[in-house]
């Protein structure tokens, strides 16, 4: 199936804006601020500080060669022809945030909002993180801006994301790694909560996703937008057409926000969303928020999350841990509930093997959260079938993800690396999944270390 | 009309502040918490905070994180607060039930508040939902004949005071120190500071908490408010393992602080 014929490959000459939030920082009935009183001083200047910001042409002008020249951007699209020959088909893109400094997508989001906090004269940033990703981006523009640094980390994650708590002392800041209730980035953005509500005075709180409270949600997006407005005009310019879907993983949303952003107006192009469904999401051993939640508050907004009956919120579950995240960004419980964006689970065994075949038919090793839109393109390209377009999202790089994977696949003390059956990714077959137990010996030795 | 305000009220006329009490429902268990609560009332406690568990308590430091933890995990939910709260009421005090917004949410609001006036509760203060974001929660504890108490800070504007006074009904809870729940050392005069410019825009009571722990403290805030609240310093009792006992024991000597005479005003 291809629906080319509908996307006129006309280009918009300015961006267009999505009517959401409103002022109050509402996506429908998501979003807003469920924060203490103590907070909400901060909350207001920060949006008067980031509204005044975004029109100054000073800052634009700071931020684009920042982007240009330190991050790398634009970012590249890549045809992956080979991973796409276990995609049904159909053609598979890869927009590249990989290849920014700092390995991920949330370096775009980290140079705004530390060039805010200079313009509000602040001299210390805090940031949680989960995969240390956002830790590292923070991290890297607190040296390159000269301000301290304090970054919050589950423990659990420290131990699975080892290489990123190094880089973060390396670049000078101070990883503290969080010890209550799951040990996870819930409660790593619950201690960075704590913390700015105590130092708010000093502290600038750079969040790393599009969740929690006004105005984090339009900020994080509007940081992260130019993902896909670059990747709308990529497609654009080398394919004559825009994608048929665009996929993106999503933990807190911020890669996906970012990608689907500049094509929310295209009513043509699906976009879609991969939340991570851990061992499946009927074992409750997932972080598949959209897909296995219910509406609630969580840091700071209304949005979807995981939770029991009495409102608590549920540990979840994912071999990825910036996936890892019982919540999700009030802009997608809005896009799904108003049908424009549609969220799909994919295991953790699902994103292994897309993990693994990115690797050996392309040589693009893929963070683990990236492999979970992989996995979604691998999927949806076997429904649509050839001639389909994909657009695929590949938010960050493996490198922190080594151990983890060399585990989850039995790699660990062998010197020679025998890939076994599965792994011999040319002889698959384009239709069918590779079976978990081909691609992935050794699953039971995964996320938990 | 507020029988947070009468009973405020009734220790102005005494001269004094009220004391008001925090516990948190099932720390050590349901029972165990119930019966200091009891205690906090017999020891002298006027009011009594009624804490509903949660996961995610943002605003707490490690002595009451600590203790909700232990009640989040044993499955502690709405109908133990409740029976809390019946219990709070037939031992004398106000019970007012102190939760984040996510469990009534989750409970359904309407049926919160129907179900916590049926219990004898004076009504809810929510430390994570601010006037702004609370339209349903307005309606329903108007319906219901409810008390709410929203929380006003030191960092908030005047603007901000006076609406957050407008919506509150019962008291202004007014949160001394920027920071979390944890007892402190020293009070400080931000929480003098912050009583003054919220009664510059009202006239509802205004009670002070966050960092309260002795009988000198609660002296020191009972001479600028109407209330002491005392949180981090009643759970510590508990953590440590003097019960029931060190509950009333507490509650007693924060009760003589407040009617310290010498400091009070008229
Ligand atoms: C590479 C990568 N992709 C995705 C995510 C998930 O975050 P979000 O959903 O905000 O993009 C992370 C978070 O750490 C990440 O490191």
């Amino acid at each position: 199936m291809t629906t080319s014929a509908v996307h006129p490959p006309e280009q918009r000459l300015e961006s267009a804006h999505p009517a959401w939030p409103d002022d109050t920082g509402h996506f429908g009935v998501f979003g807003g601020r469920f924060v203490p009183e103590a907070l909400v001083a901060a909350l207001d200047d920060l949006t008067a500080a980031f509204e005044a910001m975004r029109v100054d042409p000073a800052f634009v002008e700071e931020f684009a060669a920042l982007q240009r020249d330190y991050t790398g951007r634009p970012s590249p699209v890549t045809e992956v022809s080979r991973f796409a020959e276990h995609c049904g088909g159909a053609r598979v893109l890869l927009k590249r945030e990989d290849l920014n400094h700092t390995g991920s997508h949330k370096i775009n989001n980290v140079l705004g909002q530390a060039l805010l906090t200079r313009r509000i004269g602040k001299q210390r940033v805090i940031a949680e993180t989960g995969a240390g990703q956002h830790g590292v981006a923070t991290a890297t523009a607190a040296a390159l801006m000269g301000l301290s640094c304090t970054v919050y980390m589950g423990e659990e994650d420290t131990r699975r994301q080892a290489l990123n708590v190094a880089r973060m002392r390396l670049l000078g800041a101070e990883v503290i790694p969080v010890t209550t209730g799951s040990r996870t980035l819930k409660d790593a953005i619950n201690e960075a909560f704590r913390d700015w509500v105590t130092n708010v005075e000093t502290t600038n709180y750079v969040f790393g996703t599009v969740a929690g409270p006004h105005p984090f949600p339009l900020m994080v997006r509007e940081f992260q937008r130019v993902i896909g407005d670059e990747a709308r005009a990529q497609v654009l310019e080398r394919e004559g057409r825009l994608p048929d879907a665009v996929l993106a993983c999503v933990g807190g949303g911020s890669n996906a926000i970012g990608v689907f952003t500049a094509f929310v107006p295209d009513e043509g192009v699906r976009l879609v969303g991969l939340e991570a469904a851990g061992d499946g999401v009927e074992t409750g051993r997932h972080a598949a928020t959209i897909t296995g939640g219910s509406p609630g508050v969580l840091h700071g907004a209304r949005s979807y999350l995981l939770q029991d009956d009495n409102g608590q919120t549920v540990e979840s579950h994912s071999i990825s841990a910036g996936l890892d995240y019982p919540g999700v960004g009030p802009e997608h419980s809005y896009l799904h509930d108003i049908g424009r964006a549609e969220y799909r689970p994919v295991t953790d065994a699902e994103a292994m093997e897309a993990f693994a075949l990115l690797s050996r038919t392309e040589g693009i090793i893929p963070a683990i959260e990236s492999a979970h839109a992989l996995a979604g393109a691998m999927r949806l390209g076997r429904e649509l079938g050839p001639d389909a377009l994909l657009l695929v999202n590949l938010s960050g790089r493996g490198d922190k993800d080594v151990e983890t994977a060399s585990r989850w696949f039995g790699l660990g003390d062998r010197t020679e690396v025998d890939p076994g059956p599965g792994m011999d990714t040319d002889q698959q077959p384009t239709e069918g999944a590779v079976t978990a137990g081909d691609a992935v010996p050794g699953q039971d030795a995964g996320s938990q270390s | 009309m507020s029988a947070l305000e009468d009973r405020i009220g009734a220790a102005r006329a005494e001269g004094r502040a009220a004391l008001v009490a925090y516990l948190p429902v099932g720390h050590p268990t349901v029972e165990d918490s119930i019966a200091a609560m009891t205690a906090a009332v017999e020891g002298g406690a006027d009011v009594v905070e009624i804490g509903v568990p949660y996961s995610d308590p943002g605003m707490d430091g490690p002595v009451i994180q600590q203790a909700v933890d232990v009640a989040v995990r044993a499955g502690v939910g709405m109908r133990d607060v409740l029976r809390a709260v019946e219990a709070v009421a037939a031992a004398g005090a106000v019970p007012v039930v102190m939760s984040y917004w996510n469990p009534i949410e989750r409970y359904g609001v309407e049926r919160f508040a129907t179900d916590l006036a049926a219990a004898g509760g004076a009504g809810a203060i929510t430390p994570d939902l601010i006037p702004d974001e609370a339209g349903p929660w307005l309606a329903a504890s108007d319906a219901a004949g409810l008390d709410r108490v929203f929380l006003v800070a030191p960092s908030s504007i005047d603007a901000r005071l006076r609406a957050t006074a407008e919506a509150c009904r019962g008291f202004v809870y007014a949160a001394s120190t920027m920071g979390v729940t944890g007892t402190r050392a020293t009070v400080g005069d931000a929480a003098e500071r912050l009583v003054a410019r919220t009664r510059a825009v009202t006239d509802k009571p205004v009670c002070v908490g966050l960092g309260v722990s002795d009988g000198d403290q609660a002296a020191e805030v009972g001479r600028f408010a109407d209330g002491v609240i005392v949180g981090s310093a009643y759970v510590r009792e508990l953590l440590e393992g003097r019960g029931p006992e060190g509950v009333r024991a507490l509650s007693a000597q924060l009760a003589e602080g407040v009617r310290r005479r010498s400091t009070v005003s008229p």
